[in-house]
């Protein structure tokens, strides 16, 4: 997301997941099963393997808590000593599919060529092997060892691992304008390590309980046809020995099963605490979250209705996310400001100011898990969103999307939909909104493409968005922006993701357009020269609190707060050296 | 388009020289046991070389692999060493069973796991809850547990279902019919469960990319905006799901086949194996691979004709 926080203290993952309660309950279940696999010994006396050929198949109880076997072995001794195997066993396929299969799926994946080629070749061909048939030829020459069949597995279903990477890394190189990240001068390892692992880290870990369950459960069925090491102690080893008894004692069936079950339920959990907490610690917070206080408040009272007649106006709005028990964390504080008719308003602030949460909340279109938590949002005197005691009322926004808003997005490739031509996406809009039928909405397509200033509108027409470079694409979502005649125009930073040269041509795109069809807008950017270019006035945020507001002339000019003139000369072009910003009111 | 579709095949057939070569090798690499396991621990080392011999097991590994390699490509794969059955009549008389079972169960898997997963990600709430809470039971207990439960439940208990064995649908269709439903049965639970959910991931996956955001604020409406381009954008990575489910599967359906007594190829692999009947083997590993290449074929053309970038290119 481009509001993404600089955060700079995260809190780590385990105290994210040890305050889940599934994923507290189940780290302990899994670290009990280890702890009894270590002190088997010291937990029961009894020897596993130790036969009573007087005392078979008895029932639970005295001396033998769960019963003995057909050959008169404790039942849970059997089981604490075979939890040994199961732990062994999905590490041992987990740590060698892993270091196999990420690796290449992200060299395969972010460079291609031919390690892509090959890698992709061997992970296809371990894939059509047949995993039963390889493992019963390598117990045939290296024996029936668990080491040797379990880092076999873990090598043949490394491709797992390699194929959800490489597919990862593939659709984000393709959706992200990583060229332009090159362009900037980020290197392959910061893209890789700042961009891309952050999108495959949960699959992987995701992947990884799988391949765990997967394991376990491979290894448990060997041992049940009768392929493993028969004088081994495990818990596969005794489901086959209860299969064969299940007539006279099925409870010796119901115990291994249980723990089988358990241990694989407990690692698919596990899996799915890790990504709640992952995705927990992605969502957007404010760079100084650790030490802002956690605010839980809702407004009490609505700002009063506007009497003035504004095109847009904005009251106290006030955005937060749930922040685990402890309530809400604000990203937007109180913010108000309006836009009229043909007016063109600058917001402006580093990023995590809160800048495209506040534009993103007009549009509704903020994630779903947001809450507007506070304030009023009103179009032509209409309210859009009133929030007053945790209630929020939203207005069907589907009715005023394109017809009276419109958006322009930050990067223009990954705003277009790959599998869809450029004429569909931009006729489809209008024959929905205005009603019109697509010959109409085909001809006002491409008049408008030539109004951007698209030289060969057919071409661009008909063409996918692959086939167009950044700065068309921007120009065609500028295009479809505005085909609907909409009041107004939100553009989120419509420049940043393109190359400098574009950038000063999108820009007087901007303002003709914004002239000529006397739209209001909004411009959320960090540029405070794309400020000073295009707009009437000005709002400056950090922190997700409105820090001063006023015509561009007096906010550039003689900026009243001090951090406004500290975002002012770092920001501002051609001022050397930059600084770092400085907290304020802290 | 129609290179792409070139290079795939090439690609496909590549791969099945290289597997058949290095299945070959693996197999053959210890020729003295072979002879032992057909003749068993207490034999002679003359015995044993005249079995070699007879076998043709004396000539140099790689001129044994062309032997092989030439016949196999007309379609000959020798015969089994145990009885005199050719490869290619013992995997022709098992091979519909498995196919039977694996296509019926991946069929239903498909079709359960995509509703499952489709109605999770874009409905949330309790059916999402439902979703995740079945995935995380199916998968915790293994395909081959459930096997047994259901054995013992509706076969043994109940005497529902047949418990074991296989019936020829040309015989009598009605039991050929209960024959299958414990192995489908069995299978399609071990595998819904994990690919309803990658299929719920991979579907809230294209949700959170951005041009989802900007259609929503052109105005389309949200039903077209689900049904015509998140699902088709989660289409490739959908496909690949269902088709590492059916590798999976074809190798689950080998302990199924055990536990319910069917003579699948899964069945004839495992016997072969353990006898060291290897002819029988490589021919297992050679039609399993075909198998498996026919299918990933399939899923990279379907996944190239819907990219626009590999469809017009």
């Amino acid at each position: 997301m481009s509001n993404s926080a600089n955060v700079t203290n995260k809190p780590s993952l385990i105290k994210k997941l040890i305050k889940n309660r599934v994923g507290a309950s189940v780290l302990v279940y899994l670290g009990v099963v280890v702890l009894l696999s270590i002190f088997a010994g010291l937990v029961t006396k009894i020897d596993p393997n130790q036969a009573d050929i007087m005392n078979v198949l008895a029932n639970p109880g005295g001396k033998h808590f769960l019963g003995t076997d057909s050959a008169g072995r404790d039942v849970f001794a059997r089981l604490l000593f075979g939890s040994r195997t199961t732990i062994i066993a999905a590490a041992l396929v987990s740590i060698t599919a892993i270091l196999v299969g990420v690796p290449a799926g992200l060299v395969a994946g972010y460079y291609g060529g031919k390690f892509d080629l090959v890698a992709s070749w061997i992970a296809n061909m371990f894939m059509s092997l047949p995993v039963l048939i390889v493992l019963l030829a390598a117990r045939a020459t290296l024996g029936p060892s668990i080491f040797y069949s379990m880092t076999i597995f873990g090598l043949l279903i490394a491709p797992a691992f390699f194929r959800l990477t490489r597919t990862a890394v593939m659709s984000v190189r393709n959706e992200l304008y990583l060229d332009a990240a090159r362009v900037s001068g980020l290197s392959d390892i910061r893209i890789i390590s700042r961009h891309i692992l952050t999108v495959v880290r949960a699959p992987i870990i995701i992947q990884t309980a799988m391949v765990s369950g997967v394991a376990i459960s491979l290894q448990s069925g060997l041992e049940f046809l009768g392929l493993g090491d028969a004088d081994s102690v495990s818990w596969g080893v005794m489901l086959n020995e209860g299969f064969r008894n299940i007539f006279v004692n099925p409870l010796l069936i119901l115990w291994p099963a249980l723990a089988i079950s358990f241990t694989i339920g407990a690692f698919a959990l596990l899996g799915n605490a890790l990504r709640d907490a992952l995705e927990d610690l992605n969502k957007p917070t404010l760079g100084s979250s650790d030490e802002e206080e956690v605010k839980n408040l809702y407004a009490t009272s609505l700002p009063a209705k506007p009497t003035s007649q504004h095109l847009l106006e904005v009251q106290q709005i006030a955005i937060g996310y749930p922040n685990g028990a402890s309530g809400i964390k604000h990203v937007v504080n109180d913010v108000s400001f309006h836009v009229d008719q043909g007016e063109v308003l600058g917001i402006v602030g580093e990023s995590g100011s809160g800048k495209t949460q506040t534009a993103f909340s007009i549009l509704g279109l903020l994630p779903s898990n947001a809450q507007i938590t506070g304030g009023a949002i009103y179009l032509n005197g209409e309210e859009l969103v009133t929030s007053v005691n945790g209630e929020t009322n939203r207005a069907d926004m589907s009715a005023l999307r394109g017809k009276k808003i419109a958006y322009i997005p930050q990067e223009p490739m990954s705003n277009l939909d790959p599998n869809f031509k450029i004429g569909y996406q931009l006729v489809r809009p209008m024959v929905k909104v205005l009603g019109i039928t697509k010959d109409e909405a085909t001809k006002k397509a491409l008049s408008l493409l030539e109004i951007v200033g698209i030289n060969n509108p057919q071409r661009v027409f008909d063409s996918y968005p692959h086939q167009v470079s950044g700065g068309m694409a921007q120009r065609v979502l500028i295009a479809g922006a505005v085909s609907c005649d909409p009041e107004l125009l939100i553009a989120d930073e419509p420049t940043t993701a393109l190359d400098v040269t574009v950038q000063a041509e999108v820009l007087d795109l901007l303002r003709d357009l914004q002239n000529k069809f006397g739209m209001g807008m909004i411009l959320v950017t960090h540029n405070f020269g794309v400020v000073a270019d295009l707009c009437d006035r000005v709002l400056v945020m950090q922190n997700g609190n409105m820090i001063e507001s006023g015509p561009v002339r007096q906010i550039l000019g003689s900026p009243r707060e001090d951090s406004t003139k500290t975002l002012l000369s770092s920001m501002l072009e051609g001022k050397t050296p930059m600084t770092f910003l400085t907290k304020t009111g802290a | 388009m129609i290179s792409f579709i070139v290079k795939r095949v090439i690609s496909g057939l590549g791969l099945l020289v290289v597997i058949s070569t290095l299945a070959y090798l693996l197999v053959f690499s210890s020729s003295a046991n072979i002879a032992l396991n057909i003749l068993g621990q207490d034999a002679t080392d003359d015995q044993i070389l005249a079995k070699q011999k007879e076998l043709g097991l004396d000539l140099p590994l790689l001129e044994r692999y062309w032997n092989w390699a030439t016949h196999a490509v007309k379609g000959d794969f020798g015969s089994s060493w145990f009885n005199s059955e050719t490869v290619v009549s013992a995997l022709l008389h098992r091979l519909p069973i498995t196919l039977t079972i694996v296509a019926f169960a991946m069929t239903f898997a498909a079709i359960l796991a995509v509703l499952l997963g489709t109605l999770a990600a874009i409905k949330g709430g309790w059916i999402d809850k439902t979703v995740q809470v079945m995935a995380i039971a199916g998968f915790a207990i293994p395909g081959f547990l459930l096997a047994i439960i259901l054995v013992t439940f509706l076969a043994i208990k109940v005497k529902l279902l047949p418990a074991t064995g296989w019936v020829n649908f040309t015989e009598d269709p009605a039991n050929w019919a209960k024959s299958l439903v414990l192995p489908v049965v069995s299978l399609v639970l071990a595998t819904v469960a994990s690919a309803a959910q990658q299929i719920r991931s991979a579907i809230k996956s294209v949700m959170e990319r951005d041009f989802v955001k900007t259609l929503t604020s052109r105005g389309i409406p949200r039903r077209e905006i689900i049904f015509k381009h998140i699902l088709r954008a989660a289409t490739p990575a959908g496909l690949t799901v269902l088709s590492l489910q059916f590798v999976g599967m074809l190798g689950g359906s080998v302990i199924i086949e055990k536990i319910f007594a069917l003579p699948g190829m899964g069945e004839l692999a495992v016997n072969a194996t353990t006898q060291g009947d290897t002819p029988v083997v490589m021919g297992v590993v050679v039609y399993t691979v075909i198998i498996v290449i026919i299918v990933n074929l399939v899923v990279d053309l379907l996944n190239g004709w819907i990219n626009p970038k590999v469809r017009i290119s």
